[in-house]
C-alpha cells in the first residue's frame, strides 16, 4: 500500500533569473549577455525593431519576407553556402518577423560561437536580397497561405483577427501578409525595408550561454562593425475594434468533424498597468489545465481535447481570445459554456482556492522556464521589445504574488468585454446555424470557404 | 558540468542506477544549478501491446492515469503539480507511455508520491463515468489531430502500409472510434494489471536532489507496490531488412498541397547501424543545407518543405522517413518523380563526406541543447533503461554519432535505399486533381 499521507514541501530554495548586463556598444547596438556556464552551448539573438507592424501600407508581409531572406545571399557567399557553412559549424539558425520585432537566432556550441557569429554578423550586414530567392520566399509564402484553406486551426486564428480589427489596423492582417500583398512585393520593397529599419540604434544583440560579457562584446564588436547607424522610422499603430457591437462569423467547412471556434475582443498592451491581476485572472478562466474553461469543457463535458484562453500580449492591444475546438454537434453549448464562463469571472470574486492555484503556479514554475539558453534570451528580448525595467524579472514573482482577489475580480470587469464579443467558428454551418441563433451572440454572418 | 570552449568529448552527466525489490528500475541524475527537479516514468507498454478490437487503449489508459487514484481525486494529480510550481503530461507511443513532472526541488516527495499512488492503487478511483467522459476527450482528440488536420492520418497509413498484417506496430495508435467505443472498465482492470507494475517500469530523476533523501523517497513510495504476475510476449517482431517488393498508397484527401511521405525500413534504435541512418536521415532532409532542401526546395523549386526523419523504434524495425510538400503548381506525378530521382541518386553514388560532417554537427548541437533541460534528460534516462537496461547510453550518444563514418553512411545507403525497400504515401489534394495525372500514376503503381 502506497501511504495515504500526503508529502509536505521542503525548505525552498533560492532562485534568480540569470545575472545580464545591458549596454551600448560605441556603435549604437545595445548589447545584453548573461553568462551561463552549463553547458557548452551559446544562443546569439539578434532583434531588430522591424516587425511586421513597421509594413508599409499595402506591403503587408514586407517586414516577415525581409527577416526571412536576410540569410539567403550576402555579397561573399550566396544562400546555399551560407546555410553549408552555419550548418558546418553545427549552428542551427532560424530568422524571422512577428508583429513587434525581427529576429535573427543561432545557437550553436560554445567551441564555434566566434565563427558563427562572426559568419552572422557578416552576412545580415551585406545581405544582397537576390531576385530568385526573393521570388523562392514568395511563392513559399504563397504556398502557406493555400494550405490555410484545409488546415482549420490556422484559418480559424487568421479570420478571428481579420474580424476583430478595423481594416485600417495592421493586426487585421496576416502577419506575413496576404496573397495580394505578398504577391505585389519586390525586390525593392525588401531593399527599401531593410535600408531604413536594421540600424544600430533599432538592433539589440543578446548573447547567452557559455561565454564571458568580455568576449561577447569583443565578439558583436567585431561581428557587427558595418552595421549601419541610426534609427528605425516609427510607424504609429492603428489597433481599433471593427464593431465594438458584438457578431458571429460561421467560416463553412461542409461535413467538418469539430468546430474550430474562437471568441474574444481586442486586448491590452504589454505595458498595460494591469498586466499582472490581468495574467492572474487569465489563469483562473482559461490560462491551466484547472482553468475554469478547460475543467467545464474538457473534464466536465468531454466536448474538447482542449480548451485555453489567453491576451496575446503585443507592442499595441493584441487580442483576447477563448480557443478550443469541440465536436461540431456541441458547438452551441459549448460556446454557451464559455460565455458563462465569461459572466461568471467578471460576476464574483474568485475563490481562495482558484487564487491560490494561479498564483502558486505562476510563481512556482518560473524558474523552470528558464532551462536552456534559447528560453533565457527569449526572455531577455522580452525586456529589450516591450522596455521592462531591469528588474523585471527578480521582481516577477512578487508581483505576482501580489495579486488579491479583488484585483482580479477587476480586471475581469475592466478587460472582459462580453458585450463586445466576436466569435468565429470554422465548421459545418448545416449543423452549427440553427443551434448557434438561439445563444445571444450577436448577428450571424455565414462565409463560405 | 560546467565545461567550457566546446568540450563536448568530455560532457558526461551522472548517472546513478538502483533496483527495489519489486523489480522497479530507477536512475538519478543530479544537477544542481537549478532548483527544479525532473521526475519521469516510462512504463514498457504502447499500442504495440493492443489487443485486436482495441486499437487507442494504451493512450486511453493514460488519459486514466489523470483521473485520481486510491488517495488522489479526479484531476488532483494535476491540481497538485501546477499549484507547487510543476509542469507535467504523458505521452503514449507504439512501444512505451511516458508520464513526466518538473518541479521545484522542494517539491520532489509530491511528484514521487502522486507517481506511486497511480502505479500502486489506480483502480479504486475508476468508474464508468470518468472512462465515458476521457473516451470522448480522446474521440475529441482524434477530431482535432487526425481527421480533422491536413495530413494527420499519416502515421496512422504509414503503419497500415510499412508493417505487414498482425504485425504489433501495424495498428493506429490513437485507435478507431469503434473500438475507443468499446473499452470498458474491465479493460483498464487488466490492462493495469498487466503493464503498469514496477517491474514493467523505469523511474528517473534529474536535477537538483540529493541522492540519499532521494533514494529513501522512491524506497518509501515505491518499495511496498506489489510486482506483476508476468505479461504476455509480443509476437515475433523482427522482419527483413528491405519491404521486398515497392509498396504505395494514394490518399486523395482535404489538403491544398501534394505530399510525399516515402519510407524505408532501417535499423532499430540504438544499434550501430541505426546511428548511420540517423544520419543518413540529417544528410537528405535536416535543415536547409540538406540535400532535399537544396535540390527540390532551393533549386528545382519544385517543393515548399523538405525534410527526414527516423520513429525511432527500438524493436525489429526503425522507419525512416523522407517527408516533401509540393509547391502548388507541381502535380504528385511530379513531386514523386523528383524525389524517386533523388533517392535513386543518392543510392547510386552515396554521399559525400562534408554532408556527413555536416549532419553530425547539426545532431550534436541540438543533442547537447536538448540536455540542458531536466525534464529531457530524465526522459533519456528513462528511454535507454527501458529498452537496453543501460541508461548510461544518454553519455554515449555523441560518440555514437561521431564515430559514424561516411563509408556506413553509403553502405547503409545502398543496403536501405534501393527500390525494393521503398513504400511510397502520397496524399493529394482531393478537388481539382486531373484525370489524366491521376490515370498516369496508378499506372506507374508497383
Amino acid at each position: 500500500m502506497v501511504t495515504a499521507l500526503r508529502p509536505k514541501p521542503g525548505p525552498t530554495r533560492n532562485y534568480h533569473f540569470p545575472n545580464f548586463l545591458d549596454e551600448i556598444l560605441p556603435s549604437g547596438i545595445r548589447l545584453v549577455t548573461a553568462p551561463v556556464a552549463k553547458l557548452p552551448v551559446v544562443t546569439v539573438l539578434v532583434v531588430v525593431n522591424a516587425g511586421s507592424t513597421n509594413d508599409p501600407k499595402g506591403k503587408e508581409g514586407v517586414a516577415a519576407l525581409t527577416a526571412g531572406t536576410l540569410l539567403e545571399g550576402s555579397k561573399r557567399f550566396d544562400g546555399a553556402e551560407l546555410a553549408e557553412k552555419f550548418e558546418q559549424l553545427g549552428t542551427s539558425v532560424e530568422s524571422g518577423a512577428d508583429w513587434d520585432s525581427a529576429f535573427i537566432k543561432i545557437t550553436v556550441l560554445s567551441g564555434q560561437v566566434d565563427k558563427a557569429t562572426k559568419l552572422l554578423g557578416e552576412a545580415i550586414s551585406n545581405p544582397v536580397f537576390p531576385e530568385r530567392e526573393i521570388e523562392r520566399a514568395k511563392a513559399e509564402r504563397l504556398a502557406e497561405i493555400l494550405q490555410l484553406e484545409t488546415e482549420p486551426r490556422g484559418l480559424a486564428d487568421e479570420k478571428f483577427s481579420e474580424f476583430l480589427y478595423t481594416e485600417e489596423s495592421r493586426y487585421s492582417k496576416p502577419d506575413e501578409g496576404s496573397s495580394e500583398s505578398v504577391s505585389a512585393l519586390s525586390r525593392k520593397d525588401v531593399e527599401e525595408f531593410y535600408r531604413s529599419g536594421y540600424r544600430s540604434g533599432s538592433t539589440t544583440v543578446i548573447i547567452t550561454g557559455d561565454i564571458s560579457t568580455e568576449a561577447a562584446r569583443a565578439l558583436v564588436t567585431r561581428a557587427f562593425q558595418d552595421w549601419p547607424s541610426g534609427r528605425a522610422p516609427h510607424r504609429p499603430l492603428i489597433a481599433a475594434a471593427r464593431t465594438t457591437r458584438k457578431s458571429i462569423h460561421i467560416v463553412d467547412k461542409p461535413d467538418a468533424p469539430q468546430s474550430e471556434l474562437r471568441a474574444g475582443h481586442v486586448g491590452l498592451p504589454r505595458n498595460h498597468p494591469d498586466f499582472f491581476p490581468t495574467l492572474v485572472m487569465n489563469a483562473v478562466l482559461g490560462g491551466l489545465f484547472g482553468s475554469r474553461i478547460n475543467l467545464n469543457l474538457r473534464e466536465a463535458h468531454g466536448y474538447t481535447y482542449g480548451a485555453s484562453s489567453f491576451y496575446d500580449w503585443r507592442r499595441g492591444p493584441g487580442p483576447f481570445v477563448v480557443s478550443t475546438a469541440v465536436q461540431s454537434e456541441v458547438t452551441a453549448p459549448a460556446l454557451r459554456e464559455i460565455l458563462l464562463e465569461i459572466d461568471r469571472i467578471r460576476g464574483e470574486r474568485i475563490s481562495e482556492e482558484e487564487l491560490s492555484l494561479a498564483r502558486d503556479y505562476l510563481d512556482g514554475v518560473f524558474p523552470i522556464r528558464y532551462e536552456t539558453t534559447a528560453a533565457i534570451a527569449s526572455a531577455l528580448a522580452t525586456l529589450v521589445i516591450y522596455d521592462l525595467p531591469a528588474d523585471y524579472y527578480d521582481s516577477y514573482r512578487k508581483n505576482v504574488r501580489g495579486v488579491s482577489a479583488d484585483a482580479v475580480l477587476q480586471a475581469a470587469r475592466s478587460h472582459l468585454h462580453p458585450d463586445e464579443l466576436q466569435t468565429i467558428v470554422v465548421g459545418d454551418a448545416r449543423v452549427i446555424r440553427a443551434s448557434v441563433s438561439d445563444l445571444n451572440v450577436g448577428d450571424m454572418h455565414v462565409h463560405s470557404s | 558540468m560546467g565545461l567550457h570552449g566546446g568540450q563536448f568529448k568530455t560532457m558526461r552527466i551522472p548517472v546513478e542506477t538502483f533496483h527495489l525489490g519489486n523489480g522497479l528500475f530507477v536512475t538519478l541524475s543530479e544537477d544542481h544549478t537549478t532548483p527544479i527537479v525532473a521526475v519521469n516514468l516510462w512504463y514498457h507498454v504502447g499500442s504495440a501491446n493492443e489487443k485486436a478490437g482495441r486499437t487507442g487503449f494504451a493512450h486511453l489508459f493514460e488519459h486514466m492515469l489523470f483521473q485520481g487514484s486510491a488517495h488522489v481525486g479526479s484531476n488532483e494529480h494535476f491540481e497538485l503539480i501546477q499549484r507547487a510550481g510543476g509542469t507535467l503530461n504523458g505521452s503514449t507511443w507504439l512501444e512505451r507511455t511516458n508520464y513526466f513532472e518538473t518541479v521545484p526541488s522542494n517539491e520532489l516527495a509530491l511528484a514521487l508520491w502522486l507517481e506511486a499512488d497511480r502505479m500502486g492503487e489506480l483502480l479504486p478511483a475508476m468508474t464508468q463515468e470518468k472512462l465515458d467522459t476521457q473516451r470522448e476527450v480522446v474521440k475529441n482528440e482524434r477530431r482535432w489531430s487526425v481527421d480533422n488536420q491536413p495530413y494527420g492520418t499519416m502515421l496512422e497509413k504509414m503503419q497500415e502500409l510499412v508493417f505487414p498484417p498482425s504485425h504489433p506496430f501495424q495498428h493506429s495508435l490513437i485507435g478507431s472510434m469503434e473500438d475507443l467505443s468499446a473499452a470498458s472498465l474491465d479493460d483498464i482492470a487488466k490492462f493495469f494489471a498487466t503493464y503498469y507494475t514496477p517491474d514493467n517500469a523505469v523511474l528517473s530523476i534529474a536535477g537538483d536532489f540529493d541522492s540519499t533523501d532521494a533514494r529513501k523517497l522512491v524506497t518509501d513510495y515505491f518499495g511496498p507496490i506489489r510486482s506483476g504476475e508476468g505479461r504476455p510476449a509480443l509476437p515475433p517482431m523482427n522482419l527483413p531488412p528491405v519491404f521486398g517488393s515497392r509498396l504505395r498508397e494514394v490518399v486523395y484527401d482535404n489538403v491544398s498541397l501534394a505530399r510525399l511521405f516515402m519510407a524505408f525500413r532501417s535499423p532499430v534504435f540504438g544499434s550501430e547501424k541505426y546511428y548511420a541512418a540517423s544520419v543518413a536521415s540529417a544528410v537528405l532532409g535536416m535543415r536547409k543545407g540538406s540535400r532535399l532542401h537544396r535540390s527540390l526546395v532551393r533549386e528545382r523549386q519544385i517543393a515548399a518543405d523538405a525534410g527526414a526523419f527516423t520513429l525511432d523504434l527500438a524493436k525489429g524495425t526503425d522507419i525512416l522517413v523522407v517527408d516533401v510538400t509540393a509547391r502548388p503548381e507541381t502535380s504528385f506525378a511530379r513531386l514523386e518523380e523528383e524525389v524517386e530521382r533523388e533517392i535513386d541518386l543518392i543510392h547510386r553514388e552515396g554521399v559525400a563526406e562534408t554532408e556527413v560532417k555536416r549532419a553530425i554537427a547539426l545532431i550534436e548541437t541540438d543533442l547537447l541543447a536538448s540536455l540542458q533541460s531536466a525534464g529531457e534528460r530524465a526522459d533519456r534516462l528513462s528511454m535507454f533503461a527501458t529498452y537496453f537496461k543501460r541508461p548510461e547510453l544518454v553519455n554515449e550518444q555523441a560518440d555514437s554519432y561521431r564515430s559514424v563514418t561516411t563509408q556506413r553512411v553509403n553502405e547503409l545507403i545502398s543496403e536501405r535505399f534501393g527500390e525494393e525497400n521503398r513504400a511510397s504515401l502520397l496524399y493529394v489534394p482531393k478537388e481539382g486533381v486531373e484525370p489524366e495525372s491521376v490515370l498516369t500514376a496508378a499506372a506507374g503503381t508497383g
